[in-house]
């Protein structure tokens, strides 16, 4: 059984749909990144699964359950932490803060604040400031940080490298990668292919709400991906 | 000396403004909520304290045991039931909606208890005639003084339910950003319901403060409203907790120096400060403009 099973998931914002009858699974432990241009759905889609956007046709089960109509917070509780684009920090609460506001619907597992410090050793010196005075990449582990509080069974990471400068993205991608080892179930979003590429075990490329290209990271040749990702084979859904 | 007097009662009229005032920063902070039914709710909790002395002769403070919980659970189910499916129109719903909900208050309270004045003063004693006399100029009467050191003591737990425990965390993640609330596992109705109940709670303690020191009328509410939120605005609208004790003890100020002036100048006194605050620049004592433009609310509740 998947973890995660969207099934015609349609999103809208108004008149517009942003999502436009996806359907996707995700196994336990699966890292998959979901790639597009500005304005393809995933954000969008990502918000759909957390909850925060209710869809207005299809269905999401996750682990099991239908969870289509759960509010956001209960969802959290079952499992899924978002890390939403821009961080979202809590500005005027300490780093510490946010980490603890997080563990409140939190499921057993070994995510506490000394744990997420111990992960993200730049916020050990920083959990008594203000998220506001942080730094792009340190806001952005905290981010990371609060969402993992929750012991989530699946993590969505929505534009982790989105308005920070390079090193940033460096050391949050580095420290990443020790959390995705230990075996979580990833969904992330990135505009940088390379990047996504190398982390993920599949690469889902979206376009104008639907998915084109999908595929495991190692069969997909960069063409193939950049075709899709910009639209330039209109109409053929290619899959390999 | 006499203005030394009148400032020293101003401040500690402020104490009855800022408790006032609390539950009405309260809601806005947390929930953008301006609720024009506020004293209407303080002057409700007045009679609800008023009814049961009427059956039960014992303290007014004694009263409070069962009506507390009482106004509690009324706020909790006002912003369940009314308020959060009035939240849903957008800003100018919630307000519309306290608006009836005050009119509602006020005629059923006419209708229960007919449109005389009434006070709790007399069920207290000594407490409402004695008073330090300091020198000649000055006393400090012991109802004043009470009310004061009940505004601190509401200020500070306040202060510390927000930064110290977990639904007071939770009510300041879902003041700054509900969805992202939502997103780490905060059930934001249950906070906003919480907030209400604390709110109309302390709004009780107001009531029972102003059914001691004055008296009051099914038609009080909307007097106490204006003072609550002149006293919001002067501490800079919702942007700090401490700022509506402050505003309040500003507004109490000008009223008592006003009427030193001239008596008829008091409540004019304070409205000016109101104005005056309102169109400066600033707007607002301890208002910080944030360069980013984002929603600050309750900066200085930090631990």
């Amino acid at each position: 059984m998947s973890l995660l099973e969207l099934a015609n998931i349609e999103l809208r914002h108004g008149l517009l749909e942003a999502v436009r009858s996806v359907s996707l699974t995700v196994e336990e432990g699966e890292v998959v990144a979901l790639v597009g241009a500005n304005g393809a759905g995933k954000t969008t889609l990502l918000r759909g699964i957390a909850g925060a956007h209710r869809p207005a046709a299809g269905t999401i089960s996750f682990g099991g359950s239908e969870i289509t109509r759960t509010p956001a917070y209960k969802r959290v509780a079952m499992g899924i932490a978002l890390v939403p684009e821009g961080r979202r920090l809590f500005a005027n609460m300490t780093v510490e803060e946010n980490l603890i506001v997080a563990a409140q619907r939190s499921r057993a597992g070994r995510w506490s604040v000394d744990t997420v410090l111990e992960a993200f050793p730049m916020l050990q010196p920083l959990r008594r400031q203000r998220a506001a005075t942080l730094s792009g990449g340190e806001q952005q582990a905290t981010a990371i940080g609060r969402a993992l509080m929750t012991n989530p069974r699946m993590l969505l990471l929505d534009e982790l490298s989105l308005g920070l400068a390079p090193v940033a993205v460096e050391a949050v991608y580095a420290s990443l990668r020790s959390v995705i080892g230990e075996g979580s179930t990833v969904l992330l979003v990135d505009q940088d292919i390379t990047r996504a590429s190398a982390i993920a075990d599949r690469i889902v490329c979206m376009l104008e709400g639907r998915f084109v290209l999908e595929g495991r990271g190692s069969e997909l040749t960069r063409e193939q991906i950049t075709e899709a990702y910009f639209g330039l084979r209109r109409g053929e859904v290619a899959s390999a | 000396m006499t203005w030394v007097n009148d400032v020293i009662q101003g401040i500690l009229l402020g104490g009855y403004y800022g408790i006032i005032a609390c539950g009405l920063a309260l809601m806005f902070g947390v929930m953008r909520i301006i609720n024009l039914a506020h004293g209407d709710i303080a002057v409700l909790g007045a009679y609800l304290l008023y009814l049961l002395l009427e059956h039960w002769h014992t303290s007014p403070f004694i009263a409070l045991l069962p009506v507390l919980p009482t106004m509690l659970l009324l706020g909790y189910f006002l912003q369940r039931l009314v308020l959060q499916r009035s939240l849903r129109g957008g800003l100018l719903t919630p307000l519309l909606a306290t608006f009836g909900i005050s009119i509602v208050i006020q005629n059923a309270l006419e209708q229960g208890f007919g449109p005389n004045v009434d006070s709790l003063g007399g069920q207290v004693g000594s407490l409402v005639t004695s008073a330090w006399r300091i020198n000649s100029e000055i006393s400090i009467s012991a109802l004043s003084a009470l009310i004061f050191g009940s505004a601190i003591v509401i200020y500070a737990a306040l202060q510390l339910f927000l930064s110290r425990t977990t639904p007071g965390r939770q009510m300041r993640a879902a003041a700054e950003d509900p969805d992202t609330a939502e997103l780490v596992g905060i059930n934001s109705h249950a906070v906003y319901a919480l907030a209400t109940a604390i709110a109309v709670g302390i709004a009780t303690l107001g009531g029972l403060a102003l059914a001691l020191r004055t008296t009051f009328s099914p038609y009080s509410g909307p007097d106490q409203l204006i003072f609550a939120f002149e006293a919001v605005v002067i501490g800079g609208l919702g942007s700090s907790l401490w700022g509506a004790l402050l505003g309040g003890i500003v507004l109490g100020v000008a009223q008592t120096v006003g009427a030193q002036i001239n008596p008829e100048y008091s409540i004019l006194a304070g409205h000016i400060v109101f104005l005056v605050v309102l169109v400066s620049p600033r707007g607002g004592l301890l208002t910080l403009r944030s360069a980013r433009g984002a929603r600050r609310v309750m900066p200085t509740v930090t631990t």
